[in-house]
């Protein structure tokens, strides 16, 4: 479960500081399906670095599973990040000089899972990303946008998080391959009820969700889930 | 993280840059071997000299006649200038002190040399025959001067084998030749063994006369002398006998202020500690060189380090991201920079050896490597690597992830 009250976030540089989120409040309950929308520049992925615990917000309260998140240590952070969160970032960040089963690989290594168990997993997470076999010991720098977007996807899901965050999972994807994707986003919501938020600028893959959010301006102004349309007057 | 993972990392991040991993190693390499070869250099140097004063002569005392009371390497060009040492000196010292093997009064010179139309400069020793048991010097063919010689004043010459090479040739048969010394006509009856040119003079380079001879054909005055050496019965008498020979002198030259006297007494030892004294500041040259290229390699590795921050500071936002903690990037950096540092490092004290080892193996010098100088320069260049590969990263594994990779 997820908790946010009043979360704000401001980037100060030099004289200006850019108000990325101003006051995002929302509750977000195990198994739900959730797909975020907004415009470039609205404070999406600002929001979804601070729900997966990579960044800290300048105010307001983050509680996951009732633990409050700012006043956990760095140590317990990387331990909630590396048992319970899968992230997909919008920049991917793989480890350019590692091999695609090595990136996926690289969180079971840090949960200390046996070296002879690993190998499996990241094959099984690699497929289910749509990614095929004879890639797999390509280095990361030697992939298209589209492959590195699934390696990405698989290493998030590698180590069976109970919430995965993907900011823009599809974006790079074609048509049957994004479905792909999807389709084992929502075997794991609807099959194993792990906690899904992505964030999408398409209006058909949000489709898929059960509840939308709308951000605009770090604020949020539509939200399906909370039966609480609110539009800020221009 | 296990052991096998941390390895893996490790290989991973060397191999992954190779041109880099290896420039680093380079300031390393050059840093340890550099300082590991000019020190033990330096050292072959020094205990070159010292055996090669070992080789003048054992439990020497060297009395000469002058007034400087300071042992310096201008010196001996004003022995022989003051007349103050007399062949009545040298047997007052003989009677009355105690304690001597052997006693060997000396003239010497430099003079023009010539043979059958070759000709060189060289050093002439007046001598008896107690010269070659106090100096070490030992015969290649024929005989020594002996005793005989010196009483009937016969021109008679033993020489060494530089002068054999100049005058004859090299290898060439000397015994029985001719030589003119200052234009009188000697034979020669004797070759020494060769020593090897060392710190003092060049034993190879001389030629011996009697000393009877050379005072009354090339001094023209019988009743000095340029040395006496002395070679006490032991090691631990020498400062004695020493002392003994100083008294007795001061009284026999009236002298009451041993600050005033017109002589000087050097033992072994004295020449020794003033050697060792200038090749010591030749080794702190050599090792002040070497430190200079230790501290631009030190430089080259902290380069290397810092500027693989940016990138390295994005790796440690990602693995933390997915899960690394603290301990887990600290480690891995860790062992990266001391990997780093030790194959570097082993490398340059193979080289450092090795340059060494051919120093002596040309023959050029006969060095010592000093477990110091390879600890000093090992450590010295693994603090840096360590400090400058470490430390950039344990700051950043302090950064929460996202700022870690946004770090410009
Ligand atoms: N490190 C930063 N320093 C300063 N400003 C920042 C920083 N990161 C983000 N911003 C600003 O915060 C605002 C929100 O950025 P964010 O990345 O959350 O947008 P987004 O909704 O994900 O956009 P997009 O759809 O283009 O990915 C932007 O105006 C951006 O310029
Ligand atoms: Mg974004």
């Amino acid at each position: 479960m997820i908790e946010i009250r009043k979360i704000t976030k401001t980037y100060l540089s030099g004289d200006n500081a850019t108000h990325a989120l101003r006051g995002v409040s929302f509750t977000i309950k195990d198994g739900e399906f959730v797909a975020i929308m907004g415009p470039s520049g609205s404070g999406k992925s600002t929001l979804m670095h601070i729900l997966g615990a990579l960044d800290t917000p300048t105010s307001g309260t983050y509680k996951l599973d009732g633990h409050d998140v700012s006043k956990l240590t760095d140590d317990e952070l990387a331990k909630i990040r590396r048992d319970q969160i899968g992230f997909v970032f919008q920049a991917f960040n793989l480890l350019p000089r590692a091999t695609v089963l090595r990136n996926v690989m690289l969180p079971l290594v840090y949960a200390g899972m046996p070296a002879h168990e690993r190998d499996g997993h990241a094959r099984r997470a690699l497929e289910s990303a749509g990614m095929t076999e004879d890639r797999f010991q390509h280095k990361s720098n030697q992939l298209s946008g589209g492959q590195i977007q699934r390696v990405a996807i698989a290493r998030a899901l590698v180590n069976n998080p109970s919430l995965i965050l993907a900011d823009e999972p599809t974006g790079n994807l074609d048509t049957q391959t994004g479905n792909i994707v999807l389709g084992t986003f929502q075997r794991l919501n609807k099959d194993l009820g792990r906690t899904i938020i992505l964030i999408t600028h398409e209006r058909d893959i949000a489709e898929h969700a059960d509840r939308i959010i709308h951000i605009r301006d770090g604020e949020i102004v539509e939200d399906s889930g909370s039966h609480t349309k609110r539009i800020i007057p221009k | 993280m296990t052991t096998a993972d941390i390895l893996h990392e490790t290989i991973s991040a060397l191999t992954a840059n190779k041109v880099r991993t290896s420039l680093t190693m380079l300031g390393i390499i050059i840093g340890i071997s550099s300082v590991i070869a000019m020190v033990s250099i330096g050292q072959g140097a020094q205990s070159s000299i010292q055996s090669s004063i070992q080789s003048i002569g054992s439990n020497l005392i060297i009395v000469s006649p002058g007034a400087t009371r300071n042992f310096g390497y201008g010196a001996s060009s004003g022995r022989g200038a003051a007349k103050t040492l007399t062949m009545k000196d040298v047997e007052a010292i003989a009677a009355e002190v105690g304690n001597i093997q052997a006693l060997s009064p000396e003239v010497n010179g430099r003079y023009q040399i010539t043979a059958k139309g070759t000709n060189t400069n060289t050093s002439v020793i007046g001598s008896k025959s107690a010269y070659a048991g106090v100096h070490n010097v030992t015969i290649d063919e024929g005989s020594f001067i002996g005793d005989q010689d010196v009483s009937v004043r016969s021109k008679v010459a033993v020489i060494g084998p530089t002068v054999r090479d100049d005058l004859f040739g090299v290898g060439a048969e000397a015994i029985g030749q001719s030589i003119r010394i200052n234009g009188m006509e000697f034979k020669v009856v004797g070759l020494t063994k060769s020593k090897g040119s060392g710190g003092f003079g060049n034993q190879d380079d001389t030629i011996y006369i009697p000393l009877s001879t050379a005072q009354l054909f090339l001094v023209g005055d019988s009743t000095y002398v340029t040395s006496l050496s002395i070679s006490a019965t032991d090691a631990s008498v020498m400062t004695q006998v020493q002392a003994d020979i100083t008294d007795l002198l001061l009284a026999r030259h009236k002298i009451s202020n041993a600050a005033n006297a017109d002589f000087n007494v050097l033992n072994q030892a004295d020449i020794v500690s003033a050697a060792s004294s200038v090749t010591g500041t030749f080794t702190i040259l050599l090792a002040a060189v070497a430190g200079i290229s230790l501290l631009v390699g030190g430089i080259g590795i902290m380069n290397m380090m810092l500027t693989t921050v940016t990138e390295r500071t994005k790796e440690i936002g990602l693995r933390k991201a997915i899960g690394a903690t603290r301990r887990d990037i600290n480690i891995q950096f860790l062992t990266e920079a001391v990997a780093l540092t030790l194959i570097g490092g082993a490398i340059g004290v193979i080289l450092g050896w090795g340059a060494s080892y051919a120093v002596t193996s040309f023959g050029i010098l006969e060095t010592q490597v000093s477990t110091t100088s390879v600890l000093l320069a090992f450590g010295v260049s693994a603090l840096i690597g360590i400090v400058f590969g470490y430390y950039p990263a344990r700051r950043a594994s302090r950064l929460n992830p996202i700022e870690a990779l946004r770090y410009e």
